[in-house]
């Protein structure tokens, strides 16, 4: 797929873009305090003296989100940095208790890798990743409680944080939504990140800029901060980038400049103009040492790796026979993905996915429920299609099974038994309906026979119905074809 | 009954084991000090009431025969310590009624060993000079002034004139850049700043990160040994500390310094240097060598820069490690109408000149456009000068300065208000030390001809306090210093 194309006045513009989005550390106790990350606790009741930036107060690496984030780093195929560096931002806020955000500037744990992204044409891309480094998150400062005061809440204050920066290879918002979805897809996939962007626990920043087909180099971008959801992401880039080219075509210049998204106009306004953009004073943090990971412990991380949603589809695909799209669908979900291997095992695994992906999500959606909801266990599943593959029912039986099976979540086996639900497949039982049908249905028997062969579908119908639908279909075909073509 | 507050720390230990009198007793009579002394400004907090309390408990312990290495005997806190339920200061109006609910790893250590303690001890506000005289709650008063009164030295001035005057046994101190030498020096006291990681900073109100460490002032150097065996050691909570075991200082006391290699670094005969001082300084490499140390020339090439280098990485930290007193959370507040105002207001009325100055001078070398051109150089300086001693250790094993150019100056000394810089030169011989994060002790050599104290600086390889007090042990008894009194 190409990228999005605006056509101006004055020629063809494209969009450049690129993101850097910041994914909250899942881990039990923040980055440099021992204070619990858990979410929804009481205002300032996850706070140590480290996150309130008390005097003489010290912060103390957490080696869990060392290893988160090597993980996430191994999961976007990029080079992790044995040496990284943490180093203060300084800005003065009220939520950020310490006056500087301890960051990573120069060396950050993790270098260049990349993405590949599934675009709906079927093609993919690759979105190249200019780094990731760990941080801490701040507080909340709250402003809509009192009209005169401001409230602060530190519980985020010091949880760690992921920042990832991609290279400006988005050419198009829809590029940017795959992307976003894929790598929530990673995250989640790794356990290094939730993925949550309405709870904030992933967090994008937008850089956009435009330039004229063929131009070499960039122009000047805007950046928009924190855009929460991926549809206002891509919102976002497309308002902004049809606003740079009006801009340059009607002789103006566009300003670097932060933005903010605002979602109930769909359009950004004006933050901060660069000339009051913060002087942060990067500086290597003194009191941590550098971080030097040896290969025993970036070996220890890759050998708790997970099989990846890219992997994992490709193998659904080259092993499974699924389809590209079937895949890619079951494997957005490290859970799904999961549950499905467990109901194809041993089975047909295409028509398991079929089930899946048709009657098992409709249920799942009617009954507004999760997939560790399912009354219907993967096993339960995978018997079903196993008694359809060997003609023990017939397909319309198993949809009768299957709602059965969504109601009491009982074994497919178990209901076929009881209910004698069986189809029948011995050819003699069969002919004698047939018999009975043909029998009682003269005028329709010459019409056929006088080239009415429409009337084929209505005798399997009726003799179906007078099997009460458990008569093998394939065979009822054969055998009252020959009986009506008098063979 | 003799005045118990001659006695160091290693004579009222035995003298307590052996029930010569109490721990009580003891601190009693400190406190007695304490109150005769106020003339002199060192404490800034006293707590008499909570050191008796906690010297009761310790003579329990000693009448059981139990109890740690500083059983009962009473300790002045430099105030940038935070001690839990004592007010904490750093001798700065911003954090004035500030009471920290946690202690520091070195206090902690000190209570756990059966210390007691008296009060915080004055200092330079945030430990940002060399006279004592920025802090919030005016300047120490040097025991040794005659008809004007003398600086102190700082920043731990409060500490160096307390054990001086003997209002405390020994006491503890900061050094980011001679804080405790240079003060020891002026008030003819020992002291040593151990190598950089050797204490934990935690609970320590910060002033540069990688140049602060505590380390004590005491009455002579087998109570700066047993101090520092005391307060030493790798703590989990600062990342900066170092896992290397605490040796008993002690027991390097009094060994043979035959064959010890003595450097006397060239580059440090400064112009200024006070003659007194460079007499002094012939006369301890004397002694050594009579001992049968031999003394070598060295040289550190990259001194001259030494100071210039400090003088942008320690404000350029202590910028970023002062941001948290905002009036916020904590300390002193003055409101305004915005934010920032808050900020501002809080900021402009809590910090004292000194302080502001190397705020802004943190400020501006950490700056777009001049961070190359100052802070990544001073890093490489900064190497340099490491670099200077770790060639220079090749040929020495301990080297040997004055502490400080000169004596004790006069409170309110005009070119020193006048020029910072003036002030700053104080730090020449001590702030490469810090810079390279090795030990330094002062050592009293003797009186200069106005009586006035003057202070020898032995210097160790990283980790190897052990030829310090070798050497240190053996000049002392050389030299033979008598106190203030």
């Amino acid at each position: 797929m190409t990228g999005m194309i605006i056509n101006g006045k004055t020629g063809d513009w494209e969009v450049i873009c690129g993101l850097e989005i910041h994914c909250q550390i899942i881990s039990k106790s923040k980055i440099f305090s021992g204070a619990s990350t858990h979410y929804g606790s009481d205002p300032n009741e996850n706070v140590s003296f480290v996150d309130a930036g008390m005097p003489g107060m010290l912060p103390t690496l957490n080696e869990y989100c060392v290893r988160q984030a090597v993980k996430t780093g191994l999961g976007l195929n990029a080079k992790i940095n044995k040496y990284s560096e943490f180093a203060r931002k300084n800005y003065f806020y009220a939520d950020l208790p310490q006056g500087y955000q301890i960051s990573q500037f120069k060396y950050p744990i993790v270098g260049e890798g990349f993405v590949e992204i599934d675009l709906e044409d079927g093609s993919s891309k690759k979105i190249g990743i200019e780094r990731l480094h760990i941080e801490q998150d701040a507080g909340k400062s709250i402003h809509d409680i009192s009209p005169t005061k401001s409230f602060i809440d530190l519980n985020r204050a010091g949880v760690g944080l992921m920042e990832i920066v991609t290279k400006p290879d988005f050419r198009s918002p829809e590029e940017a939504g795959a992307f976003l979805r894929k790598l929530r897809s990673i995250v989640r996939y790794l356990g290094t990140c939730d993925g949550n962007m309405d709870e904030g626990s992933m967090r994008c920043d937008v850089n956009v800029s435009v330039r004229k087909v063929g131009e070499d180099g960039y122009r000047t971008r805007n950046e928009m901060k924190n855009v929460n959801s991926v549809k206002f992401v891509m919102q976002a880039i497309d308002y902004e980038a049809r606003r740079h080219v009006e801009t340059y075509e009607n002789g103006g210049m566009i300003e670097q400049e932060t933005r903010l998204f605002d979602p109930i106009k769909g359009e950004t306004r004006v933050m901060r103009k660069k000339e009051f953009a913060h002087d942060y004073r990067y500086f290597p943090e003194p009191d941590l040492l550098p971080l030097v990971l040896d290969d025993a412990f970036i070996q220890e991380v890759k050998d708790e790796m997970v099989e990846l949603p890219d992997a994992k589809r490709r193998r659904f695909v080259a092993e499974l026979g699924l389809t590209p799209y079937d895949a890619s669908v079951l494997c957005e979900d490290r859970k799904t993905a999961e549950w499905f291997e467990k109901a194809a095992r041993g089975h047909d695994a295409k028509k398991v996915a079929n089930w899946m992906m048709g009657d098992f999500f409709a249920m799942l959606n009617e009954k507004k429920i999760s997939l560790e909801e399912s009354p219907i266990t993967p096993e339960n599943l995978g018997k079903l299609v196993e008694l359809v593959t060997t003609n023990v029912i017939n397909g319309k039986t198993a949809k009768d099974v299957f709602a059965i099976m969504a109601e009491s979540g009982e074994n497919p086996e178990k209901i076929v038994d009881e209910k004698g639900l069986k189809q029948v497949t011995d050819s003699g039982e069969i002919e004698k309906i047939i018999d009975a049908v043909i029998a009682d249905n003269q005028d329709n028997v010459a019409a056929y026979r006088a080239g009415k062969v429409a009337l084929m579908g209505w005798f399997v119908g009726q003799v179906m119905k007078a099997s009460k639908g458990k008569a093998n279909p394939g065979m009822v075909n054969q055998l009252l074809k020959a009986k009506l073509d008098g063979k | 009954m003799t005045d118990l507050t001659k006695l160091t720390i290693a004579e009222s230990r035995e003298a307590l084991k052996k029930k010569e009198f109490s721990a009580t007793e003891l601190t009693e009579a400190y406190i007695k000090k304490m109150d005769e002394g106020r003339k002199f400004n060192a404490f800034v907090c006293e707590t008499p009431e909570k050191a008796i309390e906690q010297a009761k408990s310790s003579q329990e312990k000693i009448a059981k025969g139990e109890g740690g290495d500083l059983e009962g005997i009473p300790l002045g806190i430099k105030d940038l310590f935070c001690t839990k339920g004592i007010a904490t200061t750093a001798c700065s109006n911003i954090l004035k009624g500030f009471v920290p609910p946690y202690e520091s790893t070195v206090t902690s250590k000190l209570l756990a060993a059966g210390a007691n303690f008296l009060g915080k001890l004055n200092l330079d506000e945030f430990a940002m000079g060399g006279s004592n005289e920025t802090s919030a709650f005016g300047p120490v008063v040097n025991p040794w002034s005659k008809d004007v009164p003398l600086v102190a030295g700082g920043s731990s001035g409060g500490s160096a004139a307390a054990v001086a005057a003997e209002m405390c046994a020994a006491a503890t101190g900061t050094d980011t850049g001679g804080s405790i030498r240079q003060p020891s020096a002026y008030c003819g006291v020992t002291g040593i700043k151990p190598t950089y990681g050797r204490c934990s900073r935690y609970g320590i109100i910060a002033f540069a990160s990688s140049l602060d460490q505590a380390g004590p002032i005491a009455k002579d150097v087998r109570d700066c040994a047993i101090m520092l065996k005391n307060m030493a050691g790798y703590d989990a909570k600062d990342a900066t500390s170092v896992k290397v075991d605490v040796p008993d200082f002690e027991k390097f006391l009094g060994a043979d310094i035959k064959g010890m290699r003595i450097g006397i670094p060239k580059e440090y005969r400064v112009d200024g240097l006070d003659e007194e001082v460079a007499a002094y300084w012939d006369k301890a490499a004397e002694m050594l060598k009579a001992r049968g140390a031999e003394i070598v020339e060295i040289s550190l090439p990259h001194t001259k820069y030494a100071l210039a280098t400090y003088y942008i990485i320690a404000p350029a930290e202590a910028s970023s490690n002062l941001a948290r007193y905002d009036g916020l959370r904590y300390g002193n507040r003055v409101d305004g109408v915005h934010l920032d105002d808050m900020y501002i207001n809080s900021r402009t009325a809590g910090f004292g000149r000194e302080v502001k100055r190397r705020i802004m001078i943190g400020t501006y070398v950490l700056s777009a456009g001049y961070y190359d051109a100052y802070y990544l150089k001073a890093q490489k300086v900064r190497r340099l000068i490491r670099d200077d001693y770790v060639k220079a250790f090749e040929k020495c094993d301990l080297i040997l300065t004055p502490t400080a150019p000169t004596a004790a100056f006069p409170i309110g000394d005009k070119s020193m208000q006048e020029n910072p810089i003036t002030m700053w030169l104080n730090d020449i011989f001590t702030v490469s030390v810090s810079l390279a994060g090795l030990p330094g002790m002062n050592l009293p050599i003797g009186l200069n001809k106005n009586g006035l104290p003057l202070g020898m600086q032995l210097v160790g390889k990283a980790f190897d306090e052990e030829s310090i007090f070798k050497a240190a042990s053996a000049l002392e008894k050389d030299i033979n210093f008598k106190g203030v009194k």
